[in-house]
């Protein structure tokens, strides 16, 4: 395969996740929006936070108005991560890579890039957004069922799930990372209204509020939300789940390529810090100080298996 | 009516009943209800742009993705007009290749007096860094694409030959593909000759030609110019459906000798390189430096044996348009008998002669720039306005060299459907043919092109041209 091919799905199916992601950090906004319209302002700033592009949002506006603020996430061209960006870099990446493709996961991606470039053609009305972010939603699901149901399980099959679980990793420390001083225990009163939105909204995030009252019943705590989502391997979206696949894959990776790959180095010794770590270590040393860490760590190994396996040359 | 000229219908004669190619498909389409049809092309639309066959052109920003138009109504030819095509498409393409061995070896064909020297030395499409070359296996044109018209039962003429990267194969296939998930019934009823192995076909033929250095297996790989050039899309096609690789200039380099490509692994060597980008682009270090496309160093791999480029760098020569007025001659100096296909009577415009017939009858005729493709720089006198014909007389005066000039043929309808029903519509036909040292390979069908605007007898996708599915009928 071409390094080029490899560095192609990997990022096609990155972009992916991240318009799916952004797409539910706009659902988590506008629900609170609509149920707490006191704290509308701060929530949608939070939310351009969490998608890493606050600053760039402040360069072209002066407030957090909700239309513009999800205009801008949903659909400005000026925003790289923005829903449209995304899923066009994604469809971009995979006429790039077509011939590694099967048919099936190349006409998902191509149809849904036609009707979501269809649907938000326009700026959506907020009567209209639920269904729009439903669409993103059901076309995301689209893709990665024919991802999963016709793509052979090769190198090129790791290299689309190493793109995503890294996304989804970094997305999920980046929610964390906005609102971690809410988690903090020390200044946080537990059941105070302005806390549970702030929780609530880190779950609506990664989808995982349901999930969570499974887990927890209704007694959500800080704690409990970090454990959840940093610790807990069965939440798809945690940072123990997503390390998991990556180091799954990386591992196919390697045994195929059999050499000493210094990405799935750097992707044990990550995997093997978070099997070690309980919660409370996490807020010992701090909970933002770990975040930060993990991110990091989470980009040096996106380098790495970028340069192991020659996406660029 | 009595002025209008007379076209060859390929589908209806005279008397209005099928011709006999038509008879099968004629039958099943007067039993069809119209709308029915009109729907499943609408459909046939949706088809293509869910599978991405589309088509960018040049400086349409935003909408660059654009679809040709697909009409549902086939070109059909009867077994007996193929065979004698393909003996006439035959005999002109190992013409071809002889030409181009001759033209950058011994000249022969110039020491004969056949062809004017000047016609050569001074032509931009002539590469003197191929002189003495020696391609693998003897080819030089790997793929062409021959353009056909017809104004007759049985006249055929050559419009032109596709000597350097003939484009248009994916709709060949695609259009086959999406009239068999259309209409199932009517290729159970009508026994038309398959087309969907072109690809495998194409591997096996390229293969065949195959460098001296290759060992084992030979490794395919398409070089595209990138995403946003026009054919991209058949590009990735083609790679898919070869089993090859895909690869862009910036993924290949000069290694121990041979090109090669970065894999995930490092880099392998290719053995043999179908190229879908020009002379010009190829090789930075011996064409155009400011080339992005192309690989540095692959003309001195190509020169000492370690790949094949198809087609060969410099095949341009030979379909130029003021060479093409010399095909029969050339059919005839390498073949030794008559050419079986026609050429469109031409004038060259460097003769003076030739020139002020030309500017004579400007308004009848043809004109064509010798380099030009695409439809581009073209004149159709019939059609043009005074002001367009004056202009054009302007450029022509200026630099006659540049054009030749041919009477407009009447270009036989195949009908279309509209709005209204049939109605017919000027066409083409470019078949497409692979050359490997074993043989010439004809795949039964090829790209019909329709000027989907009536009375316009311009074909081109870039000029609002269609396409059809062409049948070629079993025996």
């Amino acid at each position: 395969m071409l390094g080029k091919t490899a560095g192609g799905i990997f990022w096609m199916f990155r972009y992916l996740e991240r318009s799916e992601n952004t797409a539910r950090l706009i659902e988590a906004g506008f629900r609170i929006a609509l149920t707490r319209p006191d704290s509308a302002q701060d929530e949608w700033a939070s939310v351009l936070q969490s998608a890493s592009v606050r600053d760039l949002y402040d360069q072209h506006h002066d407030d957090y108005d909700a239309s513009q603020v999800v205009n801008f996430l949903l659909r400005d061209k000026a925003n790289p991560s923005s829903v449209l960006s995304a899923f066009e870099a994604a469809r971009n990446n995979a006429r790039m890579v077509r011939t590694a493709l099967t048919q099936e996961v190349w006409e998902a991606v191509n149809e849904s890039w036609m009707q979501l470039t269809d649907a938000l053609r326009r700026p959506v009305r907020e009567a209209d957004l639920p269904e729009a972010l439903g669409l993103i939603r059901r076309h995301s699901a689209l893709v990665r069922g024919a991802t999963h149901g016709t793509m052979l399980r090769n190198d090129v099959f790791d290299f689309a799930r190493v793109g995503t679980f890294l996304e989804r990793a970094d997305n999920t420390a980046r929610i964390l990372d906005v609102k971690y001083y809410v988690l903090l225990p020390s200044i946080t009163q537990i059941g105070s209204s302005l806390d549970n939105v702030q929780w609530e909204t880190i779950l609506r995030s990664v989808a995982g509020q349901r999930s969570y009252r499974w887990l927890h019943g209704t007694d959500i705590s800080p704690r409990g939300i970090a454990e959840f989502l940093i610790l807990d391997s069965r939440m798809p979206r945690s940072l123990a789940f997503c390390v998991s696949k990556m180091s799954g894959n990386l591992g196919y990776l390697q045994s195929q390529y059999c050499e000493d790959c210094p990405s799935f180095a750097r992707m044990q010794v990550l995997r093997d810090q978070l099997k070690e770590t309980e919660i409370d270590h996490v807020f010992e040393m701090g909970l933002h100080e770990f975040i930060i860490g993990f991110l990091r760590d989470n980009a040096d190994l996106a380098a790495q298996i970028e340069e192991d396996f020659r996406f660029n040359g | 009516m009595t002025d209008e000229p007379h076209f060859f219908d390929e589908m209806r004669k005279a008397d209005n009943a099928p011709r006999a190619p038509y008879q099968g498909f004629n039958n099943w389409f007067s039993g069809e209800d119209i709308s029915r049809l009109q729907r499943k092309s609408r459909e046939a639309e949706q088809f293509f742009r869910k599978t991405g066959i589309t088509f960018n052109v040049y400086g349409s920003g935003e909408a660059d993705e654009r679809l040709i138009p697909f009409d549902i109504v086939p070109r059909i030819i009867s077994a007996q007009e193929w065979a004698r095509l393909t003996k006439g498409i035959e005999q002109r393409v190992r013409a071809i290749n002889a030409f181009l061995y001759d033209i950058y070896h011994r000249q022969e064909i110039l020491r004969a007096g056949r062809i004017p020297t000047e016609l050569i030395a001074r032509n931009e499409a002539f590469l003197p860094l191929m002189i003495g070359v020696a391609p693998p296996g003897g080819i030089y044109t790997h793929i062409v694409g021959v353009d056909l018209v017809r104004t007759g039962e049985d006249d055929f003429f050559v419009l032109e030959d596709n000597a350097r990267t003939p484009s248009g194969v994916s709709y060949m296939l695609e259009n086959r593909e999406t009239m068999l998930q259309m209409f199932p019934e009517l290729f159970s009823k009508i026994k038309v000759q398959q087309v969907s192995d072109y690809p495998t076909r194409l591997r096996r033929s390229l293969c065949a030609a195959a460098p001296p250095a290759t060992t084992g297996k030979p490794v395919v790989a398409v070089l595209t110019p990138g995403l946003h050039n026009s054919a991209y899309f058949e590009h990735s096609f083609l790679a898919d459906h070869m089993g090859a690789e895909l690869v862009e200039g910036h993924d290949c380099r000069v290694v121990d000798g041979r090109i090669a490509m970065r894999t995930t692994r490092g880099y392998q060597p290719i053995d043999v390189l179908y190229r879908r980008v020009d002379d010009d682009f190829l090789d930075p270090l011996n064409f155009n430096p400011d080339s992005m496309l192309g690989i540095p160093g692959i003309m001195d791999v190509y020169r000492s044996g370690g790949i094949t480029i198809a087609n060969a760098p410099g095949t341009g020569i030979a379909d130029d348009k003021a060479i093409y007025s010399y095909m029969p001659d050339i059919v005839e100096f390498y073949t030794g008998e008559k050419a079986i296909l026609k050429n469109v009577p031409t004038w060259r415009c460097s003769e003076p002669d030739a020139l002020a017939y030309v500017l004579d009858h400007l308004d009848e005729l043809v004109v064509k720039e010798v380099h030009g493709s695409g439809g581009y720089g073209m004149l159709v006198g019939p059609a043009a306005s005074k002001r367009e014909l004056s202009a054009f007389r302007a450029k022509l005066t200026a630099r006659p060299g540049n054009y030749i000039a041919q009477p407009t043929l009447a270009l036989s309808t195949c009908p279309i459907l509209t709005k209204a029903g049939l109605a017919p519509r000027h066409v083409d036909l470019r078949p497409f043919v692979l050359v490997s040292p074993e043989k010439v390979d004809i795949t039964p069908g090829g790209l019909t092109r329709v000027a989907l605007k009536k009375g316009s007898l311009v074909v081109n996708s870039s000029q609002g041209g269609g396409t059809k599915d062409t049948w070629v009928l079993g025996e």
